[in-house]
């Protein structure tokens, strides 16, 4: 069984955003960037069927600039086979994200797709529900617990309330959730490995795909602050200040 | 203008959410039909016709509907997409699944997570945890845009829309089958929507601390009990208590943040809310920031006092 895993590369999760003064964007000059946690989950969940033995190749692809090369060694450390780089400096957008991964799915024929349920920069939580629909594959989003097996996949599901349990037949997409699994730190031997490891370069061109983007961006903006409060001196000035004064009680 | 709202509900009730969205489609202007897409739905969709403002329900009925299975919904309404010139879903789990696959079929981009409408074609959306705000104008024709409900006051009851029962996509043959569901079942109000949340975090240090500390001071509120991340990775509450950037949002009249330190995927799911008290004994813990009360102090003894003072 052949598993793709989409990558991106964003804005480390412990990063403080800041808002550019012309409000034309975040500022990233100078910013560490990472692998979005929800692809590294991803990605351990499809390396560890991997080394079940439910997997036999792992490819991880990533959309976006040359440094994404780096995000993409990151997946190959912690054990991917190969990936695939479509290299562009267009910030594209989720629906021309899912027609590229289409484009590849065309040529790789993968038998399952596990992805990151959302980035954590555009919060989208979209592109493996619009991958599943244009391929028209079934899917499975926010999953907990994937258990494969004879060209299906068991799923749990994080649903409002508790869980919610579906079968898919492969092939299938699932966009994996916070707990699905802890990712691993690679090795420093299988960091080294990963250098010798194949990336291939594309361009979206290669594929066909128009990348820019129907929706504009008018302005990015801070959010109103809310600034601190006072600090209270015990449990009864509390709750006399939230009866009377903030009158929430 | 003709707005399709999809309605979040469960079968037997409408979801809270629904009429927050049908109030953000009310920005939007033009007619307004809300889709029940269920299984022995008829009371969501009665509640539903029930809401202000709407011109008709339409109720669509089928085993997979019932399970709000992605694929079906969204085969559901694209087959209505035809007559509305925008479909607003609730960002809900339910809605998050389907909505983006509805958008992919109708070959348009969503609009995630609105919390203001400026115009017609042009909304306001949270990016990076909510620490940034994009303004987005969409080009596309039909426009599959999801709702923040907590942006949104919910429309008032008052209307009598008709509800008319509209034919439920066939199955494609290549949906997920449902298997099971584990839903709590709680007396306490729903996190999303509750008018008061107390969360309790990492500091209760296990799921016993976390059940004799919290949820006895929310049953005393009546309010809902939520999480912090590092609490639910814990094991010390269920992950649908999460709240945060990937956990529910909420924005609740009063929330009281129980030895939670404030790191800024937590403060996404809360910073909206009216007023903010915090109790934690770090007084430099970055939750202070956003407290408009703060008590630096043990949980363990603040959080008994607390009880005591509300009587």
């Amino acid at each position: 069984m052949k598993v793709l895993v989409p990558v991106k590369r964003v804005i480390d999760y412990n990063v403080k955003v800041r808002v550019k003064p012309d409000q034309t964007g975040v500022d990233l000059a100078n910013v560490k960037m990472s692998m979005n946690p929800f692809d590294e989950i991803a990605t351990e969940e499809a390396v560890r069927m991997k080394e079940k033995g439910v997997a036999t190749e792992v490819i991880a692809v990533s959309i976006g600039p040359v440094q994404a090369q780096e995000t993409i060694r990151t997946a190959l450390a912690m054990g991917a086979d190969r990936g695939i780089l479509i290299q562009t400096d267009v910030d594209v957008d989720p629906l021309a994200v899912a027609k590229l991964l289409k484009a590849v799915i065309a040529e790789e024929n993968p038998d399952l797709v596990v992805m990151g349920k959302q980035a954590i920069d555009g919060d989208n939580n979209a592109v493996g529900q619009m991958l599943a629909a244009l391929l028209d594959w079934p899917q499975a989003t926010f999953a907990s617990k994937i258990e494969v097996a004879d060209g299906k996949a068991s799923v749990t599901r994080e649903i409002d309330g508790g869980l919610q349990t579906l079968e898919v037949s492969l092939p299938a997409v699932i966009t994996a959730d916070l707990r699905l699994n802890e990712p691993r730190y690679a090795s420093l031997p299988n960091i080294m490995k990963a250098k010798k490891k194949e990336i291939a370069i594309k361009t979206a061109a290669d594929y066909g795909v128009d990348v820019a983007s129907k929706l504009k961006v008018l302005k990015v903006t801070e959010p109103p602050k809310r600034s601190a409060g006072v600090k209270v001196e015990n449990a009864a000035e509390l709750v006399a200040k939230l009866k009377t004064e903030a009158g929430v009680l | 203008m003709a707005v399709l709202v999809v309605a979040d509900h469960t079968n037997a009730a409408l979801g809270e959410a629904t009429a927050k969205t049908v109030a953000a489609a009310q920005k939007l202007g033009g007619d307004i039909d809300i889709l029940v897409a269920g299984q022995g739905a008829r009371p969501a969709a009665d509640a539903a016709a029930k809401l202000a403002g709407v011109r008709k329900v339409l109720l669509a009925e089928s085993d997979a509907l019932g399970h709000q299975l992605a694929e079906a919904v969204t085969d559901t309404v694209v087959s209505l997409a035809g007559g509305y010139d925008a479909i607003l879903i609730p960002a809900t789990s339910a809605g998050k699944n389907y909505s983006p696959r509805i958008a992919a079929k109708l070959d348009v981009n969503q609009i995630t997570d609105v919390i203001e409408v400026v115009s017609p074609d042009t909304f306001v959306r949270p990016i990076y945890a909510g620490n940034a705000l994009e303004t987005v104008q969409s080009s596309d024709a039909k426009k599959v845009i999801t709702v923040r409900p907590t942006a949104f006051k919910p429309v008032a009851d008052g209307g009598s829309a008709p509800v008319e029962t509209v034919a439920a996509a066939p199955a494609a043959g290549r949906e997920a089958g449902f298997v099971g569901e584990e839903v709590v079942k709680s007396d306490r109000p729903e996190l999303a929507g509750a008018k008061i949340v107390v969360s309790g975090g990492r500091a209760m240090g296990s799921a016993e601390e976390f059940h004799r500390v919290i949820e006895p001071l929310a049953d005393k509120l009546g309010a809902a009990v939520g999480a912090s991340r590092a609490a639910v990775d814990a094991g010390y509450a269920p992950n649908d208590y999460q709240v945060g950037q990937t956990g529910k949002v909420v924005a609740p009249d009063l929330y009281i943040a129980v030895g939670i330190s404030g790191a800024i995927q937590h403060l996404a799911g809360m910073k909206d809310s009216k007023v903010i008290v915090a109790i934690n004994k770090d007084a430099d813990a970055p939750i202070f920031q956003v407290a408009d009360y703060g008590i630096v102090g043990d949980y363990k003894t603040v959080v008994p006092e607390l009880m005591a003072a509300l009587g």
